[in-house]
Protein backbone atom coordinates (compact mmCIF):
# COMPACT_ATOMS: atom_id res chain seq x y z
CA UNK A 1 0.00 0.00 0.00
CA UNK A 2 2.94 1.99 0.61
CA UNK A 3 6.55 2.56 -0.09
CA UNK A 4 9.59 1.96 1.84
CA UNK A 5 11.35 5.10 2.00
CA UNK A 6 9.27 8.24 2.33
CA UNK A 7 10.20 11.80 2.91
CA UNK A 8 9.75 13.74 6.70
CA UNK A 9 7.76 16.50 6.54
CA UNK A 10 5.19 17.35 8.75
CA UNK A 11 2.93 20.40 6.75
CA UNK A 12 4.25 19.54 3.12
CA UNK A 13 2.10 16.65 2.32
CA UNK A 14 -1.11 18.55 3.57
CA UNK A 15 -0.27 21.57 1.21
CA UNK A 16 0.23 18.79 -1.72
CA UNK A 17 -3.16 17.39 -1.18
CA UNK A 18 -5.15 20.74 -0.46
CA UNK A 19 -5.95 21.77 -4.07
CA UNK A 20 -7.63 18.51 -5.27
CA UNK A 21 -9.53 18.03 -1.81
CA UNK A 22 -10.67 21.55 -1.93
CA UNK A 23 -11.92 20.90 -5.06
CA UNK A 24 -13.39 17.59 -3.84
CA UNK A 25 -15.19 18.86 -1.26
CA UNK A 26 -16.76 21.80 -3.05
CA UNK A 27 -18.04 20.15 -5.87
CA UNK A 28 -18.19 16.58 -4.85
CA UNK A 29 -18.82 15.85 -1.45
CA UNK A 30 -21.10 18.92 -0.47
CA UNK A 31 -23.39 18.74 -3.56
CA UNK A 32 -23.80 15.14 -2.82
CA UNK A 33 -24.96 15.16 0.70
CA UNK A 34 -26.77 18.26 -0.51
CA UNK A 35 -28.79 15.82 -3.10
CA UNK A 36 -28.73 13.32 -0.33
CA UNK A 37 -30.58 16.02 2.28
CA UNK A 38 -32.98 17.53 -0.64
CA UNK A 39 -33.77 14.05 -1.53
CA UNK A 40 -35.50 13.49 1.98
CA UNK A 41 -37.32 17.01 2.46
CA UNK A 42 -39.98 18.89 0.28
CA UNK A 43 -38.95 22.75 -0.17
CA UNK A 44 -42.55 24.41 -0.08
CA UNK A 45 -43.50 26.82 -3.50
CA UNK A 46 -41.07 29.60 -2.48
CA UNK A 47 -38.38 27.30 -1.21
CA UNK A 48 -38.06 29.50 2.17
CA UNK A 49 -39.03 26.26 3.97
CA UNK A 50 -38.28 22.66 3.96
CA UNK A 51 -40.00 19.79 5.41
CA UNK A 52 -38.38 16.48 6.54
CA UNK A 53 -40.52 14.14 4.74
CA UNK A 54 -38.30 10.66 5.05
CA UNK A 55 -38.66 8.80 1.94
CA UNK A 56 -41.93 10.37 0.42
CA UNK A 57 -39.87 11.49 -2.86
CA UNK A 58 -38.65 8.24 -3.26
CA UNK A 59 -41.90 6.21 -3.19
CA UNK A 60 -43.47 8.96 -5.48
CA UNK A 61 -40.71 8.62 -8.02
CA UNK A 62 -40.88 5.16 -7.36
CA UNK A 63 -44.61 4.33 -7.67
CA UNK A 64 -45.11 7.00 -10.87
CA UNK A 65 -45.60 5.23 -14.02
CA UNK A 66 -43.88 7.30 -15.82
CA UNK A 67 -40.65 7.21 -14.04
CA UNK A 68 -41.02 3.04 -13.45
CA UNK A 69 -41.18 3.45 -17.81
CA UNK A 70 -37.96 5.72 -17.70
CA UNK A 71 -36.23 2.91 -16.01
CA UNK A 72 -37.55 0.39 -18.49
CA UNK A 73 -36.71 2.51 -21.86
CA UNK A 74 -33.23 2.82 -19.19
CA UNK A 75 -32.26 -0.71 -19.00
CA UNK A 76 -33.39 -1.54 -22.99
CA UNK A 77 -31.14 1.71 -23.99
CA UNK A 78 -27.88 0.63 -21.75
CA UNK A 79 -27.97 -3.50 -22.41
CA UNK A 80 -28.59 -2.61 -26.26
CA UNK A 81 -25.65 -0.02 -26.15
CA UNK A 82 -23.30 -2.19 -24.16
CA UNK A 83 -24.06 -5.61 -26.23
CA UNK A 84 -24.56 -3.98 -29.54
CA UNK A 85 -21.24 -2.18 -29.27
CA UNK A 86 -19.24 -5.19 -27.80
CA UNK A 87 -20.24 -7.49 -30.35
CA UNK A 88 -19.29 -4.89 -33.16
CA UNK A 89 -15.79 -4.33 -30.99
CA UNK A 90 -14.88 -8.02 -30.50
CA UNK A 91 -15.79 -8.95 -33.96
CA UNK A 92 -13.33 -6.20 -35.65
CA UNK A 93 -10.49 -6.88 -32.64
CA UNK A 94 -10.73 -10.41 -33.29
CA UNK A 95 -9.92 -9.84 -37.05
CA UNK A 96 -7.88 -6.93 -36.72
CA UNK A 97 -5.61 -8.86 -34.19
CA UNK A 98 -5.05 -11.88 -36.81
CA UNK A 99 -1.23 -11.92 -38.13
CA UNK A 100 -3.01 -10.05 -41.32
CA UNK A 101 -1.59 -7.50 -43.72
CA UNK A 102 -2.38 -4.00 -42.97
CA UNK A 103 -3.50 -4.90 -39.16
CA UNK A 104 -2.09 -0.99 -37.58
CA UNK A 105 -4.08 0.84 -40.78
CA UNK A 106 -7.43 -0.91 -39.74
CA UNK A 107 -6.49 -0.09 -36.22
CA UNK A 108 -6.16 3.50 -36.75
CA UNK A 109 -9.01 3.69 -38.87
CA UNK A 110 -11.13 2.02 -35.96
CA UNK A 111 -10.10 3.86 -32.89
CA UNK A 112 -10.59 7.75 -33.85
CA UNK A 113 -14.82 7.67 -33.21
CA UNK A 114 -13.32 7.48 -29.83
CA UNK A 115 -12.71 11.26 -29.94
CA UNK A 116 -16.13 12.87 -30.82
CA UNK A 117 -18.41 13.67 -28.43
CA UNK A 118 -21.73 11.27 -27.63
CA UNK A 119 -23.61 14.37 -29.38
CA UNK A 120 -21.46 14.89 -32.48
CA UNK A 121 -21.82 11.67 -32.74
CA UNK A 122 -25.88 12.13 -32.79
CA UNK A 123 -25.46 14.83 -35.13
CA UNK A 124 -23.53 12.78 -37.84
CA UNK A 125 -26.80 10.20 -37.91
CA UNK A 126 -28.86 13.15 -37.63
CA UNK A 127 -27.45 13.97 -41.10
CA UNK A 128 -27.94 10.18 -42.44
CA UNK A 129 -31.15 9.47 -40.98
CA UNK A 130 -33.22 12.58 -40.75
CA UNK A 131 -36.60 11.74 -42.73
CA UNK A 132 -36.33 15.24 -44.43
CA UNK A 133 -32.49 15.75 -45.42
CA UNK A 134 -30.97 12.61 -44.79
CA UNK A 135 -29.62 10.21 -47.54
CA UNK A 136 -31.00 7.11 -46.00
CA UNK A 137 -33.91 8.72 -44.12
CA UNK A 138 -35.30 9.36 -47.60
CA UNK A 139 -34.15 6.43 -49.00
CA UNK A 140 -36.38 4.09 -46.15
CA UNK A 141 -39.68 6.43 -46.88
CA UNK A 142 -39.00 6.01 -50.83
CA UNK A 143 -38.71 2.26 -50.21
CA UNK A 144 -42.40 2.66 -48.03
CA UNK A 145 -41.21 2.04 -45.32
CA UNK A 146 -42.82 4.54 -42.94
CA UNK A 147 -39.24 5.99 -41.06
CA UNK A 148 -39.77 9.56 -39.01
CA UNK A 149 -37.66 8.90 -35.59
CA UNK A 150 -38.84 12.38 -34.84
CA UNK A 151 -42.64 10.79 -34.18
CA UNK A 152 -42.30 7.14 -33.52
CA UNK A 153 -41.11 6.41 -30.78
CA UNK A 154 -39.38 3.25 -31.44
CA UNK A 155 -37.53 4.42 -34.27
CA UNK A 156 -36.60 7.33 -31.94
CA UNK A 157 -35.15 4.67 -29.46
CA UNK A 158 -33.12 2.92 -32.34
CA UNK A 159 -31.84 5.75 -33.78
CA UNK A 160 -30.22 6.81 -30.20
CA UNK A 161 -29.00 2.97 -29.20
CA UNK A 162 -27.48 2.80 -32.49
CA UNK A 163 -26.03 6.61 -32.63
CA UNK A 164 -24.48 5.88 -28.92
CA UNK A 165 -23.44 2.49 -29.96
CA UNK A 166 -21.58 3.33 -32.82
CA UNK A 167 -19.80 5.62 -30.63
CA UNK A 168 -18.47 3.35 -28.47
CA UNK A 169 -17.05 0.51 -30.64
CA UNK A 170 -13.93 2.28 -30.92
CA UNK A 171 -13.48 2.62 -27.04
CA UNK A 172 -14.55 -1.12 -26.56
CA UNK A 173 -12.87 -2.21 -29.73
CA UNK A 174 -9.51 -0.82 -27.84
CA UNK A 175 -9.52 -3.17 -24.91
CA UNK A 176 -10.79 -6.23 -26.38
CA UNK A 177 -7.63 -5.81 -28.76
CA UNK A 178 -5.73 -4.92 -26.01
CA UNK A 179 -7.26 -7.97 -23.50
CA UNK A 180 -6.23 -10.31 -27.29
CA UNK A 181 -3.01 -9.89 -27.34
CA UNK A 182 -2.26 -10.36 -23.56
CA UNK A 183 -3.64 -14.31 -24.63
CA UNK A 184 0.06 -16.19 -24.75
CA UNK A 185 -0.02 -17.07 -28.33
CA UNK A 186 1.37 -20.56 -27.08
CA UNK A 187 -2.46 -21.53 -25.95
CA UNK A 188 -3.57 -20.74 -29.46
CA UNK A 189 -0.64 -22.57 -31.31
CA UNK A 190 -1.40 -25.94 -29.15
CA UNK A 191 -5.27 -25.33 -30.52
CA UNK A 192 -4.24 -25.08 -33.90
CA UNK A 193 -1.98 -28.51 -33.69
CA UNK A 194 -5.22 -30.29 -31.72
CA UNK A 195 -6.83 -29.50 -35.29
CA UNK A 196 -9.60 -26.80 -34.19
CA UNK A 197 -10.80 -24.58 -36.70
CA UNK A 198 -10.29 -20.42 -36.00
CA UNK A 199 -14.13 -20.08 -35.05
CA UNK A 200 -13.91 -23.09 -32.86
CA UNK A 201 -10.79 -21.95 -31.41
CA UNK A 202 -12.42 -18.37 -30.61
CA UNK A 203 -15.59 -19.58 -28.97
CA UNK A 204 -13.49 -22.50 -26.77
CA UNK A 205 -10.32 -20.51 -26.51
CA UNK A 206 -10.67 -16.96 -26.85
CA UNK A 207 -13.64 -15.92 -25.73
CA UNK A 208 -13.57 -17.47 -21.81
CA UNK A 209 -9.63 -15.96 -21.84
CA UNK A 210 -11.29 -12.56 -22.34
CA UNK A 211 -13.58 -12.95 -19.92
CA UNK A 212 -12.05 -9.84 -17.51
CA UNK A 213 -11.77 -7.43 -20.81
CA UNK A 214 -15.78 -7.85 -21.30
CA UNK A 215 -17.21 -7.93 -17.91
CA UNK A 216 -14.72 -5.09 -16.81
CA UNK A 217 -16.36 -3.64 -20.37
CA UNK A 218 -20.35 -4.20 -19.91
CA UNK A 219 -19.83 -2.42 -16.89
CA UNK A 220 -18.40 0.87 -18.36
CA UNK A 221 -20.59 0.65 -21.46
CA UNK A 222 -23.67 0.79 -19.13
CA UNK A 223 -22.12 4.12 -16.89
CA UNK A 224 -22.10 5.12 -20.25
CA UNK A 225 -25.07 4.67 -21.33
CA UNK A 226 -26.39 6.12 -17.81
CA UNK A 227 -24.51 9.17 -17.82
CA UNK A 228 -22.59 10.68 -21.49
CA UNK A 229 -25.41 9.34 -23.71
CA UNK A 230 -27.43 12.23 -21.97
CA UNK A 231 -25.94 14.32 -25.51
CA UNK A 232 -26.39 12.09 -27.76
CA UNK A 233 -30.51 12.01 -26.54
CA UNK A 234 -30.64 15.54 -26.10
CA UNK A 235 -29.10 16.25 -29.46
CA UNK A 236 -30.89 13.54 -31.14
CA UNK A 237 -34.78 13.61 -29.39
CA UNK A 238 -34.84 15.65 -26.33
CA UNK A 239 -36.22 12.54 -24.93
CA UNK A 240 -39.37 12.28 -27.22
CA UNK A 241 -41.58 11.87 -29.37
CA UNK A 242 -43.45 11.99 -26.04
CA UNK A 243 -41.34 10.07 -23.03
CA UNK A 244 -39.78 7.38 -25.29
CA UNK A 245 -36.38 8.33 -25.38
CA UNK A 246 -36.07 9.77 -21.79
CA UNK A 247 -33.32 8.02 -19.46
CA UNK A 248 -32.55 8.66 -16.05
CA UNK A 249 -30.23 11.40 -16.46
CA UNK A 250 -32.24 12.77 -19.20
CA UNK A 251 -35.06 12.83 -16.35
CA UNK A 252 -32.73 14.29 -13.76
CA UNK A 253 -32.45 17.43 -15.75
CA UNK A 254 -35.82 17.82 -16.92
CA UNK A 255 -37.20 17.77 -13.26
CA UNK A 256 -34.40 19.70 -11.72
CA UNK A 257 -33.84 22.19 -14.44
CA UNK A 258 -36.44 22.13 -16.92
CA UNK A 259 -39.49 21.60 -14.02
CA UNK A 260 -37.58 23.06 -11.09
CA UNK A 261 -38.66 19.85 -8.86
CA UNK A 262 -35.90 19.80 -6.42
CA UNK A 263 -37.34 17.27 -4.08
CA UNK A 264 -37.52 14.87 -7.05
CA UNK A 265 -34.68 15.30 -9.19
CA UNK A 266 -32.75 14.81 -5.77
CA UNK A 267 -34.27 11.88 -5.25
CA UNK A 268 -33.65 10.86 -8.55
CA UNK A 269 -29.84 11.76 -8.09
CA UNK A 270 -29.27 9.56 -5.33
CA UNK A 271 -31.16 6.52 -6.95
CA UNK A 272 -28.62 7.09 -9.61
CA UNK A 273 -25.65 7.44 -7.20
CA UNK A 274 -26.84 4.05 -5.49
CA UNK A 275 -26.66 2.41 -8.70
CA UNK A 276 -23.52 4.26 -10.23
CA UNK A 277 -21.91 3.03 -6.64
CA UNK A 278 -23.19 -0.52 -6.89
CA UNK A 279 -21.62 -0.78 -10.35
CA UNK A 280 -18.32 0.49 -9.58
CA UNK A 281 -17.85 -1.47 -6.66
CA UNK A 282 -18.75 -4.74 -8.38
CA UNK A 283 -16.33 -3.42 -11.31
CA UNK A 284 -13.58 -2.87 -8.33
CA UNK A 285 -13.96 -6.30 -6.54
CA UNK A 286 -13.28 -7.71 -9.63
CA UNK A 287 -10.65 -6.11 -11.20
CA UNK A 288 -8.93 -6.35 -7.37
CA UNK A 289 -9.59 -10.16 -7.85
CA UNK A 290 -7.84 -10.46 -11.06
CA UNK A 291 -5.13 -8.88 -9.75
CA UNK A 292 -4.59 -11.28 -6.95
CA UNK A 293 -4.97 -14.52 -8.82
CA UNK A 294 -2.59 -13.60 -12.06
CA UNK B 1 3.62 -32.22 -61.04
CA UNK B 2 0.60 -33.83 -59.65
CA UNK B 3 1.40 -32.83 -56.67
CA UNK B 4 1.03 -29.52 -57.51
CA UNK B 5 -1.71 -29.63 -59.36
CA UNK B 6 -3.81 -31.54 -56.33
CA UNK B 7 -2.50 -28.15 -54.16
CA UNK B 8 -3.60 -25.39 -56.68
CA UNK B 9 -7.35 -25.39 -56.12
CA UNK B 10 -6.19 -25.10 -52.39
CA UNK B 11 -4.08 -22.44 -51.96
CA UNK B 12 -7.10 -20.11 -53.63
CA UNK B 13 -9.76 -21.35 -51.54
CA UNK B 14 -7.38 -20.55 -48.48
CA UNK B 15 -6.76 -17.05 -50.78
CA UNK B 16 -10.63 -16.67 -50.65
CA UNK B 17 -10.87 -17.32 -46.59
CA UNK B 18 -8.06 -14.87 -46.13
CA UNK B 19 -10.19 -11.83 -47.61
CA UNK B 20 -12.94 -12.28 -45.58
CA UNK B 21 -11.04 -11.01 -42.41
CA UNK B 22 -10.46 -7.68 -44.79
CA UNK B 23 -14.08 -7.44 -46.12
CA UNK B 24 -15.59 -7.66 -43.27
CA UNK B 25 -12.71 -5.01 -41.63
CA UNK B 26 -13.43 -2.81 -44.30
CA UNK B 27 -17.04 -2.61 -44.10
CA UNK B 28 -16.35 -1.48 -40.58
CA UNK B 29 -13.92 1.67 -41.43
CA UNK B 30 -16.79 2.24 -43.83
CA UNK B 31 -19.56 2.31 -41.16
CA UNK B 32 -17.67 4.64 -39.75
CA UNK B 33 -16.53 6.95 -41.65
CA UNK B 34 -19.44 7.21 -43.56
CA UNK B 35 -21.22 9.69 -41.75
CA UNK B 36 -17.71 11.87 -41.81
CA UNK B 37 -17.76 11.69 -45.80
CA UNK B 38 -21.43 12.89 -46.14
CA UNK B 39 -20.88 15.93 -43.51
CA UNK B 40 -17.95 16.95 -45.43
CA UNK B 41 -19.44 16.74 -48.49
CA UNK B 42 -22.13 18.40 -47.32
CA UNK B 43 -19.97 21.56 -45.57
CA UNK B 44 -19.47 22.24 -49.16
CA UNK B 45 -22.72 22.84 -50.72
CA UNK B 46 -25.66 25.50 -50.07
CA UNK B 47 -28.48 25.54 -47.73
CA UNK B 48 -31.12 25.34 -50.50
CA UNK B 49 -29.57 21.58 -51.84
CA UNK B 50 -29.26 20.08 -48.29
CA UNK B 51 -32.48 21.33 -46.92
CA UNK B 52 -34.29 19.66 -50.31
CA UNK B 53 -32.62 16.26 -49.39
CA UNK B 54 -30.54 15.95 -52.65
CA UNK B 55 -27.39 16.51 -51.84
CA UNK B 56 -24.98 14.84 -53.73
CA UNK B 57 -22.08 12.56 -52.75
CA UNK B 58 -19.49 14.73 -54.88
CA UNK B 59 -18.21 18.08 -53.35
CA UNK B 60 -19.82 20.99 -54.30
CA UNK B 61 -18.39 24.88 -54.82
CA UNK B 62 -19.58 26.68 -51.49
CA UNK B 63 -17.09 25.24 -48.82
CA UNK B 64 -15.22 28.30 -48.66
CA UNK B 65 -18.22 30.62 -48.49
CA UNK B 66 -19.27 28.05 -46.13
CA UNK B 67 -16.69 27.89 -43.18
CA UNK B 68 -15.71 31.00 -43.76
CA UNK B 69 -19.10 32.16 -42.83
CA UNK B 70 -19.30 30.14 -39.79
CA UNK B 71 -16.31 30.81 -38.84
CA UNK B 72 -16.29 34.72 -38.17
CA UNK B 73 -20.15 35.25 -38.51
CA UNK B 74 -22.74 35.52 -36.53
CA UNK B 75 -25.68 34.82 -38.36
CA UNK B 76 -26.71 32.78 -41.26
CA UNK B 77 -29.14 32.87 -43.51
CA UNK B 78 -32.37 32.05 -41.41
CA UNK B 79 -31.15 32.07 -37.52
CA UNK B 80 -28.01 33.96 -35.79
CA UNK B 81 -25.48 31.77 -34.17
CA UNK B 82 -22.45 32.17 -32.13
CA UNK B 83 -19.26 32.09 -34.42
CA UNK B 84 -16.90 29.04 -34.74
CA UNK B 85 -13.77 31.19 -33.78
CA UNK B 86 -15.35 31.89 -30.04
CA UNK B 87 -17.03 28.91 -29.34
CA UNK B 88 -13.80 26.69 -30.50
CA UNK B 89 -11.52 29.05 -28.07
CA UNK B 90 -14.14 28.23 -25.44
CA UNK B 91 -13.97 24.55 -26.05
CA UNK B 92 -10.38 25.08 -26.20
CA UNK B 93 -10.08 26.62 -22.78
CA UNK B 94 -12.29 24.56 -21.06
CA UNK B 95 -10.37 21.00 -22.47
CA UNK B 96 -6.96 22.67 -21.83
CA UNK B 97 -8.09 24.09 -18.09
CA UNK B 98 -9.61 20.45 -17.56
CA UNK B 99 -6.53 18.45 -18.75
CA UNK B 100 -3.58 20.66 -17.24
CA UNK B 101 -5.73 21.34 -13.85
CA UNK B 102 -6.35 17.54 -13.19
CA UNK B 103 -3.19 16.39 -13.88
CA UNK B 104 -1.39 19.25 -11.61
CA UNK B 105 -3.86 18.72 -8.83
CA UNK B 106 -3.48 14.81 -9.07
CA UNK B 107 -0.01 14.38 -9.65
CA UNK B 108 0.81 16.56 -6.33
CA UNK B 109 -1.89 14.75 -4.04
CA UNK B 110 -0.49 11.30 -5.51
CA UNK B 111 3.01 12.24 -4.35
CA UNK B 112 1.74 13.13 -0.86
CA UNK B 113 -0.43 9.86 -0.60
CA UNK B 114 2.63 7.81 -2.21
CA UNK B 115 5.40 9.51 -0.51
CA UNK B 116 4.62 10.76 2.99
CA UNK B 117 2.91 9.21 6.42
CA UNK B 118 0.88 11.33 8.03
CA UNK B 119 -2.20 11.40 9.87
CA UNK B 120 -5.68 11.30 8.15
CA UNK B 121 -3.76 9.80 5.01
CA UNK B 122 -6.33 7.01 4.04
CA UNK B 123 -8.72 9.05 4.95
CA UNK B 124 -7.78 11.61 1.94
CA UNK B 125 -7.01 8.67 -0.04
CA UNK B 126 -10.58 7.30 0.34
CA UNK B 127 -12.25 10.79 0.09
CA UNK B 128 -10.76 11.30 -3.59
CA UNK B 129 -11.47 7.68 -4.20
CA UNK B 130 -15.05 8.12 -3.94
CA UNK B 131 -15.38 10.59 -6.64
CA UNK B 132 -14.50 8.36 -8.82
CA UNK B 133 -18.16 6.63 -8.54
CA UNK B 134 -19.93 10.10 -8.84
CA UNK B 135 -19.94 11.46 -12.63
CA UNK B 136 -20.59 15.11 -12.97
CA UNK B 137 -24.31 14.17 -14.64
CA UNK B 138 -25.45 12.16 -11.29
CA UNK B 139 -24.83 15.60 -9.00
CA UNK B 140 -25.78 17.75 -11.91
CA UNK B 141 -27.83 19.66 -10.03
CA UNK B 142 -26.96 20.62 -6.56
CA UNK B 143 -23.38 21.00 -8.22
CA UNK B 144 -24.91 23.78 -10.40
CA UNK B 145 -26.08 24.84 -7.32
CA UNK B 146 -23.18 24.98 -5.69
CA UNK B 147 -21.22 27.05 -8.86
CA UNK B 148 -24.47 29.51 -8.80
CA UNK B 149 -24.32 30.70 -5.57
CA UNK B 150 -19.98 30.93 -6.11
CA UNK B 151 -20.68 33.64 -8.66
CA UNK B 152 -19.19 31.44 -11.28
CA UNK B 153 -21.71 30.92 -14.26
CA UNK B 154 -20.84 31.73 -17.43
CA UNK B 155 -17.01 32.09 -16.34
CA UNK B 156 -14.36 29.76 -17.83
CA UNK B 157 -13.63 29.02 -14.08
CA UNK B 158 -17.45 27.51 -13.31
CA UNK B 159 -16.94 25.62 -16.94
CA UNK B 160 -13.27 23.91 -16.11
CA UNK B 161 -12.78 23.89 -12.15
CA UNK B 162 -15.98 21.61 -10.91
CA UNK B 163 -14.60 19.12 -13.81
CA UNK B 164 -10.70 18.77 -12.19
CA UNK B 165 -10.86 16.51 -9.53
CA UNK B 166 -10.38 12.95 -10.77
CA UNK B 167 -9.50 9.73 -8.61
CA UNK B 168 -8.52 8.05 -12.04
CA UNK B 169 -5.78 10.36 -12.60
CA UNK B 170 -4.83 10.18 -9.20
CA UNK B 171 -4.60 6.74 -9.01
CA UNK B 172 -2.63 6.31 -11.84
CA UNK B 173 -0.25 8.52 -10.98
CA UNK B 174 0.30 6.81 -7.38
CA UNK B 175 0.77 3.72 -8.78
CA UNK B 176 3.60 4.66 -11.29
CA UNK B 177 4.94 6.36 -7.84
CA UNK B 178 5.02 3.34 -5.96
CA UNK B 179 6.87 1.41 -9.16
CA UNK B 180 9.60 4.10 -8.00
CA UNK B 181 12.81 1.79 -6.67
CA UNK B 182 13.73 3.06 -2.85
CA UNK B 183 16.93 3.16 -4.25
CA UNK B 184 16.78 6.13 -6.19
CA UNK B 185 14.45 8.04 -3.17
CA UNK B 186 17.49 7.38 -0.86
CA UNK B 187 20.24 8.49 -3.56
CA UNK B 188 18.25 11.35 -3.98
CA UNK B 189 18.48 11.72 0.08
CA UNK B 190 21.82 11.45 0.20
CA UNK B 191 22.71 13.87 -2.00
CA UNK B 192 20.65 16.59 0.11
CA UNK B 193 17.49 16.69 -2.17
CA UNK B 194 14.55 17.92 -0.06
CA UNK B 195 10.56 16.55 -1.05
CA UNK B 196 10.11 19.75 -3.44
CA UNK B 197 13.72 19.07 -5.08
CA UNK B 198 12.80 15.55 -5.72
CA UNK B 199 9.58 16.25 -7.03
CA UNK B 200 10.22 18.61 -9.65
CA UNK B 201 14.17 17.37 -10.24
CA UNK B 202 13.29 13.24 -10.69
CA UNK B 203 9.68 12.32 -10.34
CA UNK B 204 8.47 15.05 -12.99
CA UNK B 205 10.63 13.94 -15.58
CA UNK B 206 10.11 10.45 -15.15
CA UNK B 207 6.47 10.93 -15.32
CA UNK B 208 6.30 12.06 -18.74
CA UNK B 209 4.85 9.24 -20.69
CA UNK B 210 2.33 9.34 -18.01
CA UNK B 211 1.67 12.98 -17.80
CA UNK B 212 1.25 12.80 -21.91
CA UNK B 213 -0.87 9.84 -22.00
CA UNK B 214 -3.27 11.58 -19.20
CA UNK B 215 -3.65 14.33 -21.45
CA UNK B 216 -4.73 13.14 -24.37
CA UNK B 217 -7.33 11.27 -22.88
CA UNK B 218 -8.52 14.09 -20.34
CA UNK B 219 -8.10 16.83 -23.59
CA UNK B 220 -10.87 14.69 -25.12
CA UNK B 221 -12.88 14.57 -21.73
CA UNK B 222 -13.32 18.02 -21.84
CA UNK B 223 -13.71 18.94 -25.30
CA UNK B 224 -16.39 16.53 -25.19
CA UNK B 225 -18.70 18.19 -22.26
CA UNK B 226 -22.23 18.52 -22.82
CA UNK B 227 -24.57 18.75 -20.13
CA UNK B 228 -22.18 20.65 -17.98
CA UNK B 229 -21.52 23.41 -20.09
CA UNK B 230 -24.89 23.15 -21.40
CA UNK B 231 -26.38 24.56 -17.44
CA UNK B 232 -23.25 26.97 -17.02
CA UNK B 233 -23.29 29.03 -19.89
CA UNK B 234 -26.26 30.97 -20.32
CA UNK B 235 -24.40 33.53 -22.09
CA UNK B 236 -23.83 32.83 -26.17
CA UNK B 237 -20.32 33.96 -25.87
CA UNK B 238 -19.40 31.29 -23.54
CA UNK B 239 -20.85 28.66 -25.79
CA UNK B 240 -18.84 25.43 -26.36
CA UNK B 241 -18.36 24.32 -29.77
CA UNK B 242 -20.46 20.48 -29.62
CA UNK B 243 -23.34 22.73 -27.64
CA UNK B 244 -23.22 25.60 -30.29
CA UNK B 245 -24.17 22.35 -33.05
CA UNK B 246 -27.51 21.17 -31.06
CA UNK B 247 -28.36 24.61 -30.59
CA UNK B 248 -28.29 25.39 -34.30
CA UNK B 249 -29.87 22.14 -35.27
CA UNK B 250 -32.75 23.01 -32.79
CA UNK B 251 -35.77 20.56 -34.11
CA UNK B 252 -34.28 19.72 -36.78
CA UNK B 253 -36.56 21.17 -39.59
CA UNK B 254 -35.77 20.73 -42.98
CA UNK B 255 -35.39 24.38 -43.22
CA UNK B 256 -31.79 25.06 -41.05
CA UNK B 257 -28.67 26.61 -42.00
CA UNK B 258 -27.11 23.03 -42.64
CA UNK B 259 -24.37 24.16 -45.09
CA UNK B 260 -23.32 25.71 -42.10
CA UNK B 261 -24.46 23.36 -39.11
CA UNK B 262 -22.22 20.66 -40.96
CA UNK B 263 -18.73 22.89 -41.39
CA UNK B 264 -19.15 23.40 -37.88
CA UNK B 265 -19.47 20.49 -36.66
CA UNK B 266 -16.21 19.49 -39.14
CA UNK B 267 -14.38 22.05 -37.01
CA UNK B 268 -15.96 20.60 -33.69
CA UNK B 269 -14.16 17.20 -34.76
CA UNK B 270 -11.02 18.68 -35.81
CA UNK B 271 -9.13 19.05 -33.01
CA UNK B 272 -10.20 15.87 -30.55
CA UNK B 273 -9.94 13.97 -33.80
CA UNK B 274 -6.35 15.19 -34.75
CA UNK B 275 -5.22 14.64 -30.85
CA UNK B 276 -6.30 11.11 -31.01
CA UNK B 277 -4.78 10.22 -34.28
CA UNK B 278 -1.26 12.18 -33.97
CA UNK B 279 -0.89 11.02 -30.65
CA UNK B 280 -2.15 7.12 -30.86
CA UNK B 281 0.57 5.58 -28.67
CA UNK B 282 -0.23 7.67 -25.77
CA UNK B 283 -3.77 8.05 -26.21
CA UNK B 284 -3.71 3.77 -25.85
CA UNK B 285 -1.64 3.99 -23.07
CA UNK B 286 -4.05 6.86 -21.48
CA UNK B 287 -6.93 4.63 -22.24
CA UNK B 288 -5.61 1.34 -21.21
CA UNK B 289 -3.48 2.45 -18.30
CA UNK B 290 -6.48 4.49 -16.44
CA UNK B 291 -8.77 1.93 -16.35
CA UNK B 292 -6.29 -0.58 -14.91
Amino acid sequence: MQRRVIFDNKLLPYLLLAPQVAVTLIFFIWPASQAVWQSVHIQDAFGLRSEFVWFENFTAILTDPNYVSTLRITAVFSLSVAVLSMAVALLLAALADAKIKGAAVYKTLLIWPYALAPAVAAVLWMFIFNPEIGSLGRLLNAMGYNWDYRLNGDQALTMVILAASWKQVSYNFIFFLAGLQAIPRSVLEAANIDGAGPVRRFWTITFPLLSPTTFFLLVVDMVYAFCETFGTIHALTHGGPGKATETLIFRVYQDGVVNNDLGASSAQSVLLMVILIVLTTIQFRFVERKVHYS
Amino acid sequence: MSNAHMTEPRTTGRRLIDLVPHIVLIVGVLIFAFPIYVTLIGSTWDAATIGRGSLPMTPGAEAWTNYSQAWSESHGERASYTPVRLMLMNSLIMALSIAVGKIAISILSAYAVAFFRFPLRMVFFWMIFITLMLPVEVRIIPTYKVVADLGMIDSYAGLAIPLIASATATLLFRQFFLTIPDELVEAAKIDGAGPLRFFFDILLPLSKTNIAALFVILFIYGWNQYLWPLLVTNSADMETIVIGITKMIGTGEAANDWNLIMATTVMAMLPPVAVVVFMQRWFIKGLVDSEK
